[in-house]
Protein backbone atom coordinates (compact mmCIF):
# COMPACT_ATOMS: atom_id res chain seq x y z
CA UNK A 1 0.00 0.00 0.00
CA UNK A 2 1.30 3.43 -0.90
CA UNK A 3 1.77 5.89 1.93
CA UNK A 4 -0.97 8.11 0.56
CA UNK A 5 -3.44 5.23 0.52
CA UNK A 6 -2.49 4.47 4.09
CA UNK A 7 -3.21 8.04 5.12
CA UNK A 8 -6.55 8.02 3.35
CA UNK A 9 -7.58 5.08 5.47
CA UNK A 10 -6.84 6.80 8.75
CA UNK A 11 -10.08 7.14 10.64
CA UNK A 12 -10.94 10.83 10.39
CA UNK A 13 -11.51 10.97 14.13
CA UNK A 14 -11.38 14.48 15.48
CA UNK A 15 -8.00 15.37 16.92
CA UNK A 16 -9.59 18.40 18.55
CA UNK A 17 -6.91 20.41 16.84
CA UNK A 18 -9.29 22.95 15.46
CA UNK A 19 -8.39 24.82 12.32
CA UNK A 20 -9.50 28.45 12.65
CA UNK A 21 -6.92 30.00 10.33
CA UNK A 22 -6.81 28.55 6.85
CA UNK A 23 -3.61 28.88 4.84
CA UNK A 24 -4.60 30.29 1.44
CA UNK A 25 -2.44 27.55 -0.03
CA UNK A 26 -5.67 25.56 0.35
CA UNK A 27 -7.14 27.43 -2.62
CA UNK A 28 -4.18 27.63 -4.99
CA UNK A 29 -1.84 24.66 -4.47
CA UNK A 30 -1.82 22.31 -7.48
CA UNK A 31 -0.26 19.44 -5.53
CA UNK A 32 -2.86 19.72 -2.81
CA UNK A 33 -5.57 19.74 -5.46
CA UNK A 34 -4.17 16.56 -7.01
CA UNK A 35 -3.99 14.96 -3.57
CA UNK A 36 -7.65 15.85 -2.96
CA UNK A 37 -8.67 13.77 -5.95
CA UNK A 38 -7.08 10.75 -4.27
CA UNK A 39 -7.59 11.25 -0.55
CA UNK A 40 -10.86 13.12 -0.59
CA UNK A 41 -12.99 12.51 -3.69
CA UNK A 42 -11.74 8.92 -4.15
CA UNK A 43 -11.24 8.54 -0.39
CA UNK A 44 -13.45 7.17 2.41
CA UNK A 45 -16.35 9.54 1.81
CA UNK A 46 -19.62 9.59 -0.15
CA UNK A 47 -20.06 11.87 -3.18
CA UNK A 48 -23.51 13.10 -4.22
CA UNK A 49 -24.17 12.34 -7.90
CA UNK A 50 -27.80 13.05 -8.83
CA UNK A 51 -31.42 12.68 -7.78
CA UNK A 52 -33.11 9.33 -8.40
CA UNK A 53 -35.95 11.30 -10.00
CA UNK A 54 -33.56 12.19 -12.84
CA UNK A 55 -33.28 8.54 -13.88
CA UNK A 56 -36.69 6.98 -13.13
CA UNK A 57 -36.83 4.38 -15.93
CA UNK A 58 -34.74 1.37 -16.93
CA UNK A 59 -32.04 2.56 -19.32
CA UNK A 60 -32.03 6.15 -18.03
CA UNK A 61 -28.56 7.49 -17.45
CA UNK A 62 -26.77 10.67 -16.47
CA UNK A 63 -23.11 11.62 -16.75
CA UNK A 64 -21.41 13.63 -14.03
CA UNK A 65 -18.16 13.82 -12.05
CA UNK A 66 -16.65 12.73 -8.76
CA UNK A 67 -14.06 15.40 -8.19
CA UNK A 68 -12.59 15.53 -11.69
CA UNK A 69 -13.19 11.85 -12.43
CA UNK A 70 -15.90 11.46 -15.09
CA UNK A 71 -18.55 8.99 -13.99
CA UNK A 72 -22.05 8.07 -15.07
CA UNK A 73 -25.03 6.47 -13.43
CA UNK A 74 -27.64 4.22 -14.98
CA UNK A 75 -30.92 2.62 -13.97
CA UNK A 76 -30.84 -1.10 -14.83
CA UNK A 77 -33.73 -3.42 -15.66
CA UNK A 78 -33.93 -4.59 -12.04
CA UNK A 79 -34.51 -1.00 -10.94
CA UNK A 80 -31.01 -0.84 -9.47
CA UNK A 81 -28.70 2.16 -9.81
CA UNK A 82 -25.16 1.69 -11.04
CA UNK A 83 -22.31 4.19 -10.90
CA UNK A 84 -19.31 3.64 -13.16
CA UNK A 85 -16.16 5.47 -14.11
CA UNK A 86 -16.84 6.90 -17.56
CA UNK A 87 -13.80 5.31 -19.15
CA UNK A 88 -13.61 2.35 -21.51
CA UNK A 89 -11.85 -0.73 -20.13
CA UNK A 90 -10.08 -1.08 -23.47
CA UNK A 91 -8.05 2.06 -24.18
CA UNK A 92 -9.51 4.60 -21.83
CA UNK A 93 -11.90 6.69 -23.94
CA UNK A 94 -15.06 8.35 -22.60
CA UNK A 95 -17.91 5.86 -23.11
CA UNK A 96 -21.03 7.84 -22.21
CA UNK A 97 -20.85 11.10 -24.18
CA UNK A 98 -24.28 12.62 -23.62
CA UNK A 99 -25.27 14.35 -20.40
CA UNK A 100 -28.44 12.33 -20.01
CA UNK A 101 -30.76 10.05 -21.95
CA UNK A 102 -31.97 6.48 -22.24
CA UNK A 103 -30.04 3.57 -23.75
CA UNK A 104 -29.98 -0.21 -23.82
CA UNK A 105 -26.20 -0.38 -23.99
CA UNK A 106 -23.28 2.01 -23.71
CA UNK A 107 -20.97 1.80 -26.70
CA UNK A 108 -17.48 3.26 -26.66
CA UNK A 109 -17.20 5.27 -29.89
CA UNK A 110 -13.50 4.45 -30.37
CA UNK A 111 -13.71 0.67 -31.02
CA UNK A 112 -17.36 -0.01 -30.21
CA UNK A 113 -16.80 -2.02 -27.08
CA UNK A 114 -20.29 -2.20 -25.64
CA UNK A 115 -21.43 -2.39 -22.04
CA UNK A 116 -24.81 -3.21 -20.53
CA UNK A 117 -26.69 -1.01 -18.05
CA UNK A 118 -24.69 -2.53 -15.19
CA UNK A 119 -21.38 -1.74 -16.89
CA UNK A 120 -20.65 -5.34 -17.89
CA UNK A 121 -18.77 -5.76 -21.16
CA UNK A 122 -21.13 -7.52 -23.58
CA UNK A 123 -19.67 -6.94 -27.02
CA UNK A 124 -16.22 -6.61 -28.63
CA UNK A 125 -15.93 -6.21 -32.45
CA UNK A 126 -13.65 -8.64 -34.32
CA UNK A 127 -13.07 -10.55 -31.14
CA UNK A 128 -12.06 -13.69 -33.11
CA UNK A 129 -10.39 -11.67 -35.86
CA UNK A 130 -11.28 -11.87 -39.55
CA UNK A 131 -10.95 -15.20 -41.38
CA UNK A 132 -8.95 -16.57 -38.49
CA UNK A 133 -6.50 -13.68 -38.67
CA UNK A 134 -5.93 -11.41 -35.69
CA UNK A 135 -8.44 -11.04 -32.88
CA UNK A 136 -8.00 -11.56 -29.16
CA UNK A 137 -6.16 -14.49 -27.58
CA UNK A 138 -8.29 -17.57 -26.81
CA UNK A 139 -8.31 -16.85 -23.08
CA UNK A 140 -9.82 -13.36 -23.52
CA UNK A 141 -12.71 -13.17 -21.08
CA UNK A 142 -15.36 -10.44 -21.40
CA UNK A 143 -16.19 -10.69 -17.71
CA UNK A 144 -12.72 -9.46 -16.79
CA UNK A 145 -13.27 -6.12 -18.54
CA UNK A 146 -16.26 -4.42 -16.98
CA UNK A 147 -16.36 -0.67 -16.41
CA UNK A 148 -14.92 0.33 -13.06
CA UNK A 149 -17.72 0.45 -10.51
CA UNK A 150 -18.26 2.75 -7.59
CA UNK A 151 -20.27 1.76 -4.53
CA UNK A 152 -23.75 3.29 -4.77
CA UNK A 153 -26.23 4.07 -2.03
CA UNK A 154 -29.27 6.33 -1.96
CA UNK A 155 -30.88 8.26 0.84
CA UNK A 156 -34.41 9.64 0.30
CA UNK A 157 -33.85 9.64 -3.46
CA UNK A 158 -30.41 11.27 -3.39
CA UNK A 159 -27.79 9.10 -5.08
CA UNK A 160 -24.30 8.94 -3.59
CA UNK A 161 -21.24 6.96 -4.66
CA UNK A 162 -17.92 6.06 -3.09
CA UNK A 163 -14.66 4.76 -4.52
CA UNK A 164 -13.67 3.36 -1.15
CA UNK A 165 -14.76 -0.09 0.01
CA UNK A 166 -13.91 1.00 3.55
CA UNK A 167 -16.29 3.98 3.60
CA UNK A 168 -18.92 3.64 6.33
CA UNK A 169 -22.54 3.01 5.22
CA UNK A 170 -24.12 6.15 3.71
CA UNK A 171 -26.68 6.56 6.51
CA UNK A 172 -23.85 6.62 9.08
CA UNK A 173 -21.81 8.97 6.91
CA UNK A 174 -24.71 11.43 6.86
CA UNK A 175 -25.44 11.00 10.56
CA UNK A 176 -28.72 11.49 12.45
CA UNK A 177 -28.55 15.32 12.57
CA UNK A 178 -28.27 15.66 8.79
CA UNK A 179 -30.68 12.82 8.02
CA UNK A 180 -33.41 14.51 10.07
CA UNK A 181 -33.33 17.53 7.78
CA UNK A 182 -33.14 15.40 4.63
CA UNK A 183 -36.24 13.58 5.92
CA UNK A 184 -37.99 16.95 6.19
CA UNK A 185 -37.09 18.22 2.69
CA UNK A 186 -37.47 14.87 0.93
CA UNK A 187 -40.66 13.91 2.73
CA UNK A 188 -42.57 12.84 -0.41
CA UNK A 189 -41.97 12.25 -4.13
CA UNK A 190 -40.29 15.17 -5.86
CA UNK A 191 -40.44 16.45 -9.42
CA UNK A 192 -37.35 17.86 -11.16
CA UNK A 193 -38.13 21.37 -12.47
CA UNK A 194 -34.90 22.26 -14.24
CA UNK A 195 -31.17 22.88 -14.10
CA UNK A 196 -28.81 25.82 -14.07
CA UNK A 197 -25.05 25.92 -14.47
CA UNK A 198 -22.75 28.59 -13.12
CA UNK A 199 -19.04 28.50 -13.86
CA UNK A 200 -16.94 30.31 -11.29
CA UNK A 201 -13.23 31.08 -11.35
CA UNK A 202 -12.40 29.96 -7.84
CA UNK A 203 -11.38 26.94 -5.82
CA UNK A 204 -14.31 24.70 -4.94
CA UNK A 205 -13.61 25.07 -1.22
CA UNK A 206 -14.11 28.84 -1.32
CA UNK A 207 -17.67 28.00 -2.25
CA UNK A 208 -17.90 25.26 0.39
CA UNK A 209 -16.99 27.94 2.96
CA UNK A 210 -19.67 30.20 1.49
CA UNK A 211 -22.48 27.72 2.08
CA UNK A 212 -21.31 27.19 5.68
CA UNK A 213 -21.23 30.90 6.35
CA UNK A 214 -24.43 32.54 7.63
CA UNK A 215 -22.44 35.73 8.42
CA UNK A 216 -22.45 36.89 4.80
CA UNK A 217 -26.13 36.17 4.20
CA UNK A 218 -27.53 39.61 4.98
CA UNK A 219 -24.28 41.53 4.36
CA UNK A 220 -23.32 40.40 0.85
CA UNK A 221 -26.86 39.75 -0.39
CA UNK A 222 -28.60 43.10 0.04
CA UNK A 223 -31.78 42.35 -1.87
CA UNK A 224 -33.97 41.83 1.19
CA UNK A 225 -32.40 44.77 3.00
CA UNK A 226 -32.93 47.03 0.00
CA UNK A 227 -36.57 46.07 -0.43
CA UNK A 228 -37.30 45.85 3.29
CA UNK A 229 -38.41 42.26 2.98
CA UNK A 230 -36.44 40.73 5.85
CA UNK A 231 -38.21 37.92 7.51
CA UNK A 232 -35.77 35.43 8.83
CA UNK A 233 -32.47 36.61 10.15
CA UNK A 234 -33.22 36.84 13.81
CA UNK A 235 -33.78 33.30 14.95
CA UNK A 236 -31.61 30.58 13.59
CA UNK A 237 -29.12 27.89 14.33
CA UNK A 238 -26.20 25.95 13.05
CA UNK A 239 -26.03 22.20 13.41
CA UNK A 240 -23.22 19.84 12.51
CA UNK A 241 -22.71 16.12 12.27
CA UNK A 242 -20.50 14.45 14.87
CA UNK A 243 -17.34 15.04 12.81
CA UNK A 244 -18.22 18.56 11.72
CA UNK A 245 -17.90 17.81 8.03
CA UNK A 246 -21.57 18.45 7.19
CA UNK A 247 -23.53 21.48 8.31
CA UNK A 248 -27.02 22.88 8.37
CA UNK A 249 -27.91 26.56 8.58
CA UNK A 250 -31.54 27.04 9.61
CA UNK A 251 -33.41 30.33 9.82
CA UNK A 252 -36.88 30.65 11.29
CA UNK A 253 -39.61 33.20 10.94
CA UNK A 254 -39.97 35.57 13.84
CA UNK A 255 -42.92 37.76 14.75
CA UNK A 256 -40.72 40.76 15.25
CA UNK A 257 -39.78 41.98 11.78
CA UNK A 258 -39.40 45.57 12.94
CA UNK A 259 -36.80 44.53 15.49
CA UNK A 260 -34.69 42.95 12.78
CA UNK A 261 -34.82 46.02 10.61
CA UNK A 262 -33.74 48.19 13.52
CA UNK A 263 -30.90 45.83 14.44
CA UNK A 264 -29.71 45.86 10.85
CA UNK A 265 -29.89 49.64 10.59
CA UNK A 266 -28.00 50.06 13.87
CA UNK A 267 -25.10 48.13 12.39
CA UNK A 268 -25.02 50.76 9.62
CA UNK A 269 -24.58 48.10 7.01
CA UNK A 270 -23.47 49.43 3.65
CA UNK A 271 -26.17 50.48 1.20
CA UNK A 272 -28.92 49.55 3.62
CA UNK A 273 -32.05 51.40 2.75
CA UNK A 274 -35.66 50.71 3.51
CA UNK A 275 -36.85 53.09 0.84
CA UNK A 276 -37.48 50.72 -2.06
CA UNK A 277 -40.56 48.60 -2.44
CA UNK A 278 -41.15 45.78 -4.88
CA UNK A 279 -43.34 47.09 -7.71
CA UNK A 280 -44.68 43.54 -8.09
CA UNK A 281 -44.68 41.84 -4.68
CA UNK A 282 -46.01 38.61 -6.21
CA UNK A 283 -42.32 37.72 -6.61
CA UNK A 284 -42.19 36.91 -2.91
CA UNK A 285 -45.64 35.34 -2.57
CA UNK A 286 -44.99 32.21 -0.56
CA UNK A 287 -46.68 29.42 1.31
CA UNK A 288 -45.08 27.91 4.42
CA UNK A 289 -44.07 24.31 3.80
CA UNK A 290 -41.81 23.48 6.72
CA UNK A 291 -43.43 25.17 9.73
CA UNK A 292 -41.53 28.27 10.82
CA UNK A 293 -38.46 27.31 8.78
CA UNK A 294 -37.90 29.93 6.08
CA UNK A 295 -34.38 29.16 4.91
CA UNK A 296 -32.16 26.13 5.24
CA UNK A 297 -28.80 25.56 3.64
CA UNK A 298 -27.40 22.09 4.20
CA UNK A 299 -23.90 21.17 3.10
CA UNK A 300 -23.11 17.48 2.80
CA UNK A 301 -19.35 17.04 2.50
CA UNK A 302 -17.78 17.50 0.06
CA UNK A 303 -19.95 18.77 -2.76
CA UNK A 304 -23.70 18.71 -2.13
CA UNK A 305 -25.80 21.65 -1.00
CA UNK A 306 -29.48 21.12 -0.30
CA UNK A 307 -31.12 24.52 -0.32
CA UNK A 308 -34.55 25.64 0.74
CA UNK A 309 -35.19 29.36 0.51
CA UNK A 310 -38.87 30.05 1.00
CA UNK A 311 -40.50 27.80 -1.65
CA UNK A 312 -37.39 27.29 -3.75
CA UNK A 313 -35.90 23.84 -3.43
CA UNK A 314 -32.70 22.71 -5.06
CA UNK A 315 -29.75 20.36 -4.88
CA UNK A 316 -26.52 22.10 -5.84
CA UNK A 317 -23.50 20.09 -6.99
CA UNK A 318 -20.05 21.63 -6.66
CA UNK A 319 -17.98 20.19 -9.52
CA UNK A 320 -14.28 21.15 -9.52
CA UNK A 321 -12.60 21.81 -12.88
CA UNK A 322 -9.03 22.48 -11.79
CA UNK A 323 -7.65 24.17 -8.69
CA UNK A 324 -9.15 27.57 -9.55
CA UNK A 325 -12.40 26.72 -11.34
CA UNK A 326 -15.62 24.95 -10.49
CA UNK A 327 -19.10 24.54 -11.84
CA UNK A 328 -22.20 24.86 -9.75
CA UNK A 329 -24.86 22.59 -11.19
CA UNK A 330 -28.20 23.39 -9.60
CA UNK A 331 -31.07 20.91 -9.87
CA UNK A 332 -34.36 22.63 -9.01
CA UNK A 333 -37.26 20.56 -7.75
CA UNK A 334 -40.74 20.73 -6.36
CA UNK A 335 -43.07 17.96 -5.20
CA UNK A 336 -45.00 15.65 -7.48
CA UNK A 337 -48.22 16.83 -5.84
CA UNK A 338 -47.60 20.60 -6.25
CA UNK A 339 -50.77 22.45 -7.20
CA UNK A 340 -50.86 25.21 -9.85
CA UNK A 341 -50.45 28.01 -7.31
CA UNK A 342 -47.39 26.39 -5.76
CA UNK A 343 -45.88 25.74 -9.19
CA UNK A 344 -46.24 29.45 -10.01
CA UNK A 345 -44.67 30.44 -6.67
CA UNK A 346 -41.67 28.21 -7.29
CA UNK A 347 -41.31 29.66 -10.79
CA UNK A 348 -41.42 33.29 -9.65
CA UNK A 349 -39.24 32.68 -6.61
CA UNK A 350 -36.63 31.04 -8.84
CA UNK A 351 -35.61 34.68 -9.51
CA UNK A 352 -34.05 34.55 -6.04
CA UNK A 353 -31.58 31.73 -6.68
CA UNK A 354 -29.21 30.41 -9.33
CA UNK A 355 -26.73 32.32 -11.52
CA UNK A 356 -29.12 35.29 -11.87
CA UNK A 357 -30.59 34.95 -8.38
CA UNK A 358 -31.36 38.14 -6.45
CA UNK A 359 -29.91 36.62 -3.27
CA UNK A 360 -27.43 34.24 -4.88
CA UNK A 361 -25.64 35.81 -7.82
CA UNK A 362 -23.22 37.66 -5.51
CA UNK A 363 -21.73 34.38 -4.33
CA UNK A 364 -20.08 33.84 -7.71
CA UNK A 365 -18.59 37.31 -7.46
CA UNK A 366 -17.44 36.88 -3.83
CA UNK A 367 -15.68 33.59 -4.63
CA UNK A 368 -13.79 35.27 -7.48
CA UNK A 369 -12.84 38.23 -5.29
CA UNK A 370 -11.25 35.80 -2.82
CA UNK A 371 -9.53 33.70 -5.46
CA UNK A 372 -8.14 36.74 -7.26
CA UNK A 373 -6.61 38.12 -4.07
CA UNK A 374 -5.17 34.93 -2.56
CA UNK A 375 -3.58 33.58 -5.72
CA UNK A 376 -0.40 35.57 -5.16
CA UNK A 377 0.46 34.22 -1.75
CA UNK A 378 -0.35 30.88 -0.22
CA UNK A 379 1.41 31.60 3.04
CA UNK A 380 -1.04 34.03 4.61
CA UNK A 381 -4.08 32.75 6.48
CA UNK A 382 -7.72 33.59 6.90
CA UNK A 383 -9.30 34.45 10.27
CA UNK A 384 -12.26 32.27 11.18
CA UNK A 385 -13.08 33.00 14.81
CA UNK A 386 -16.59 34.41 14.60
CA UNK A 387 -18.57 32.69 17.34
CA UNK A 388 -15.44 31.39 19.09
CA UNK A 389 -12.66 28.97 18.32
CA UNK A 390 -14.37 25.65 18.82
CA UNK A 391 -16.48 23.40 16.61
CA UNK A 392 -19.65 22.99 18.69
CA UNK A 393 -23.10 23.45 17.18
CA UNK A 394 -24.61 26.87 17.97
CA UNK A 395 -28.09 28.28 18.27
CA UNK A 396 -27.34 31.52 16.45
CA UNK A 397 -26.22 32.60 13.01
CA UNK A 398 -23.44 34.99 13.98
CA UNK A 399 -20.86 32.28 13.77
CA UNK A 400 -18.24 30.66 11.56
CA UNK A 401 -18.29 27.41 13.51
CA UNK A 402 -19.19 25.32 10.45
CA UNK A 403 -16.23 26.72 8.52
CA UNK A 404 -13.85 25.81 11.38
CA UNK A 405 -15.39 22.36 11.59
CA UNK A 406 -15.06 21.88 7.82
CA UNK A 407 -11.36 22.73 7.79
CA UNK A 408 -10.72 20.66 10.88
CA UNK A 409 -12.25 17.61 9.20
CA UNK A 410 -10.63 18.42 5.85
CA UNK A 411 -7.12 18.76 7.26
CA UNK A 412 -7.54 15.49 9.17
CA UNK A 413 -8.73 13.70 6.04
CA UNK A 414 -5.89 15.13 3.98
CA UNK A 415 -3.26 14.31 6.61
CA UNK A 416 -2.39 17.97 7.26
CA UNK A 417 -1.98 19.83 10.51
CA UNK A 418 -3.52 23.26 10.09
CA UNK A 419 -4.29 23.80 13.75
CA UNK A 420 -1.82 26.64 14.25
CA UNK A 421 -3.62 29.98 14.71
CA UNK A 422 -2.38 33.19 13.04
CA UNK A 423 -0.58 35.39 12.58
CA UNK A 424 -2.46 35.88 9.35
CA UNK A 425 0.49 37.55 7.72
CA UNK A 426 3.97 36.49 8.89
CA UNK A 427 5.44 39.69 7.51
CA UNK A 428 3.43 41.69 10.06
CA UNK A 429 5.29 40.11 12.99
CA UNK B 1 -46.66 41.04 -44.06
CA UNK B 2 -46.90 44.81 -44.28
CA UNK B 3 -43.43 46.25 -44.90
CA UNK B 4 -44.15 49.08 -42.47
CA UNK B 5 -44.85 46.56 -39.69
CA UNK B 6 -41.66 44.71 -40.52
CA UNK B 7 -39.71 47.95 -40.38
CA UNK B 8 -41.20 48.87 -36.99
CA UNK B 9 -40.38 45.44 -35.59
CA UNK B 10 -36.84 45.69 -36.96
CA UNK B 11 -36.56 48.99 -35.16
CA UNK B 12 -37.94 47.55 -31.89
CA UNK B 13 -35.37 44.73 -31.89
CA UNK B 14 -32.50 47.12 -32.57
CA UNK B 15 -33.68 49.74 -30.08
CA UNK B 16 -34.05 47.10 -27.35
CA UNK B 17 -30.45 45.96 -27.81
CA UNK B 18 -29.16 49.56 -27.89
CA UNK B 19 -31.00 50.31 -24.65
CA UNK B 20 -29.25 47.51 -22.77
CA UNK B 21 -25.88 48.02 -24.46
CA UNK B 22 -25.97 51.75 -23.63
CA UNK B 23 -26.78 50.91 -19.99
CA UNK B 24 -30.14 52.66 -20.06
CA UNK B 25 -31.77 49.84 -18.08
CA UNK B 26 -34.37 52.15 -16.56
CA UNK B 27 -35.98 52.31 -20.02
CA UNK B 28 -35.87 48.54 -20.52
CA UNK B 29 -39.24 47.64 -18.90
CA UNK B 30 -41.01 50.06 -21.25
CA UNK B 31 -40.32 47.77 -24.19
CA UNK B 32 -42.89 45.39 -22.68
CA UNK B 33 -46.65 45.51 -22.31
CA UNK B 34 -47.96 45.86 -18.78
CA UNK B 35 -48.90 42.19 -18.59
CA UNK B 36 -46.08 40.40 -20.39
CA UNK B 37 -43.68 37.51 -20.24
CA UNK B 38 -39.94 37.99 -20.17
CA UNK B 39 -38.02 34.82 -19.60
CA UNK B 40 -34.41 33.72 -19.92
CA UNK B 41 -34.28 29.94 -20.01
CA UNK B 42 -31.41 27.54 -20.74
CA UNK B 43 -31.95 25.45 -23.86
CA UNK B 44 -31.17 22.48 -21.60
CA UNK B 45 -34.44 23.03 -19.72
CA UNK B 46 -36.48 24.12 -22.72
CA UNK B 47 -35.50 20.96 -24.60
CA UNK B 48 -36.47 18.76 -21.66
CA UNK B 49 -39.78 20.58 -21.20
CA UNK B 50 -38.68 21.78 -17.75
CA UNK B 51 -39.95 25.19 -16.64
CA UNK B 52 -37.15 26.69 -14.53
CA UNK B 53 -35.77 29.93 -16.01
CA UNK B 54 -32.72 32.00 -15.10
CA UNK B 55 -34.80 35.19 -15.09
CA UNK B 56 -38.57 35.47 -15.06
CA UNK B 57 -41.04 38.32 -15.11
CA UNK B 58 -44.73 38.28 -15.99
CA UNK B 59 -45.41 41.98 -15.52
CA UNK B 60 -43.68 45.23 -16.44
CA UNK B 61 -43.52 45.93 -12.69
CA UNK B 62 -41.52 42.75 -12.11
CA UNK B 63 -39.04 43.88 -14.77
CA UNK B 64 -38.77 47.25 -13.01
CA UNK B 65 -37.86 45.35 -9.83
CA UNK B 66 -35.09 43.61 -11.80
CA UNK B 67 -33.68 47.02 -12.67
CA UNK B 68 -34.00 48.36 -9.12
CA UNK B 69 -32.20 45.27 -7.78
CA UNK B 70 -29.51 45.69 -10.43
CA UNK B 71 -28.97 49.34 -9.54
CA UNK B 72 -29.48 49.30 -5.78
CA UNK B 73 -29.11 45.83 -4.32
CA UNK B 74 -27.00 43.39 -6.30
CA UNK B 75 -23.20 43.37 -6.10
CA UNK B 76 -21.17 42.37 -9.14
CA UNK B 77 -18.23 43.45 -11.25
CA UNK B 78 -19.32 46.32 -13.49
CA UNK B 79 -19.54 45.37 -17.15
CA UNK B 80 -21.24 46.26 -20.39
CA UNK B 81 -22.95 44.16 -23.04
CA UNK B 82 -22.76 44.36 -26.80
CA UNK B 83 -25.58 42.56 -28.63
CA UNK B 84 -25.00 41.22 -32.12
CA UNK B 85 -28.38 40.39 -33.64
CA UNK B 86 -29.37 38.30 -36.61
CA UNK B 87 -31.98 39.46 -39.07
CA UNK B 88 -35.43 38.65 -37.70
CA UNK B 89 -37.30 35.69 -39.06
CA UNK B 90 -41.01 36.58 -39.25
CA UNK B 91 -43.11 33.57 -38.30
CA UNK B 92 -46.57 35.00 -38.93
CA UNK B 93 -49.32 36.28 -36.67
CA UNK B 94 -51.13 34.66 -33.78
CA UNK B 95 -53.57 36.04 -31.18
CA UNK B 96 -53.06 39.56 -32.47
CA UNK B 97 -49.27 39.38 -32.13
CA UNK B 98 -46.51 39.07 -34.68
CA UNK B 99 -44.25 36.12 -33.94
CA UNK B 100 -40.58 36.69 -34.63
CA UNK B 101 -37.48 34.66 -34.06
CA UNK B 102 -33.93 36.04 -34.09
CA UNK B 103 -30.49 34.94 -32.94
CA UNK B 104 -28.29 36.91 -30.55
CA UNK B 105 -24.70 36.85 -29.43
CA UNK B 106 -23.83 38.98 -26.41
CA UNK B 107 -20.26 39.98 -25.66
CA UNK B 108 -19.56 41.06 -22.09
CA UNK B 109 -16.76 43.54 -21.42
CA UNK B 110 -15.60 44.02 -17.85
CA UNK B 111 -15.12 47.57 -16.64
CA UNK B 112 -13.88 46.89 -13.10
CA UNK B 113 -10.33 47.74 -12.02
CA UNK B 114 -9.14 44.13 -12.02
CA UNK B 115 -10.13 43.26 -15.56
CA UNK B 116 -10.82 46.56 -17.29
CA UNK B 117 -11.44 46.00 -20.99
CA UNK B 118 -11.54 42.19 -20.99
CA UNK B 119 -14.23 40.92 -23.38
CA UNK B 120 -15.77 37.47 -23.44
CA UNK B 121 -18.47 35.87 -25.52
CA UNK B 122 -21.01 35.73 -22.71
CA UNK B 123 -24.20 34.30 -24.13
CA UNK B 124 -25.54 32.94 -27.40
CA UNK B 125 -29.15 32.04 -28.03
CA UNK B 126 -32.45 32.74 -29.70
CA UNK B 127 -35.13 35.33 -28.93
CA UNK B 128 -38.66 34.07 -29.48
CA UNK B 129 -40.89 37.16 -29.50
CA UNK B 130 -44.56 38.01 -29.63
CA UNK B 131 -44.90 41.63 -30.63
CA UNK B 132 -48.06 43.72 -30.40
CA UNK B 133 -48.87 47.32 -31.28
CA UNK B 134 -50.24 49.52 -28.50
CA UNK B 135 -51.13 53.09 -29.48
CA UNK B 136 -49.25 52.46 -32.69
CA UNK B 137 -46.06 51.47 -30.86
CA UNK B 138 -44.47 48.03 -31.22
CA UNK B 139 -43.96 46.29 -27.84
CA UNK B 140 -43.06 42.86 -26.54
CA UNK B 141 -45.99 40.93 -25.16
CA UNK B 142 -43.56 38.08 -24.85
CA UNK B 143 -39.80 37.82 -25.18
CA UNK B 144 -38.23 34.47 -24.37
CA UNK B 145 -34.46 34.18 -24.63
CA UNK B 146 -33.56 30.51 -25.03
CA UNK B 147 -29.92 30.36 -24.08
CA UNK B 148 -27.52 27.93 -25.76
CA UNK B 149 -24.81 29.02 -23.33
CA UNK B 150 -26.27 27.11 -20.41
CA UNK B 151 -22.99 27.53 -18.53
CA UNK B 152 -23.19 31.05 -17.13
CA UNK B 153 -19.75 32.53 -16.49
CA UNK B 154 -19.68 33.93 -12.93
CA UNK B 155 -23.15 35.48 -12.86
CA UNK B 156 -26.01 36.91 -14.86
CA UNK B 157 -27.42 40.20 -13.57
CA UNK B 158 -28.00 42.38 -16.62
CA UNK B 159 -30.99 41.23 -18.69
CA UNK B 160 -30.27 39.67 -22.08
Amino acid sequence: MKAAEGLARLAPAPTHRVCSAVPYQAFIDQDLYALEQERLFRGPIWNYLALEAEIPNAGDYRATFVGETPVFISRDRDGGINAMVNQCAHRGAIVCRETRGNRKTFVCPYHQWSYDLKGKLVGVPFRKGINGQGGYPADFDLSGHSLRHLRVESYNGLIFASFDAAAEPLADYLGPEMRAHMDLIFNRPIRVLGFSRQFINGNWKVYAENVKDPYHGSLLHLFHATFGSYRSTQRGGMSLDRLGRHSLISAYKTDDNAGETVAFAQEKVGSYADTYKLADPSLLAARPEFGALTTSIQHIFPSLVIQQISNTLAARSIIPHGVDKFELLVTYFGYADDDAEMSTMRLKQSNLIGPAGYIALEDGYAVELVQRAVQYDGKTKSFVELGGRDTKAQDNLVTEVAIRAFWTYYSNLMGLDWSARGPQDPSRN
Amino acid sequence: MDLKIRAEIDDLLATYADCIDDDRLEEWPDFFTERCLYKVIPLENEALGLPIPLMYGDSRAMLKDRVTAHRKANLFAPHLYRHVLSRPHFLGEADGAVKVRSNYAIFRTMTDSAEYGRTELFSVGVYYDQIVFEDGRAMFRERIAVVDTARVQTLLVTPL
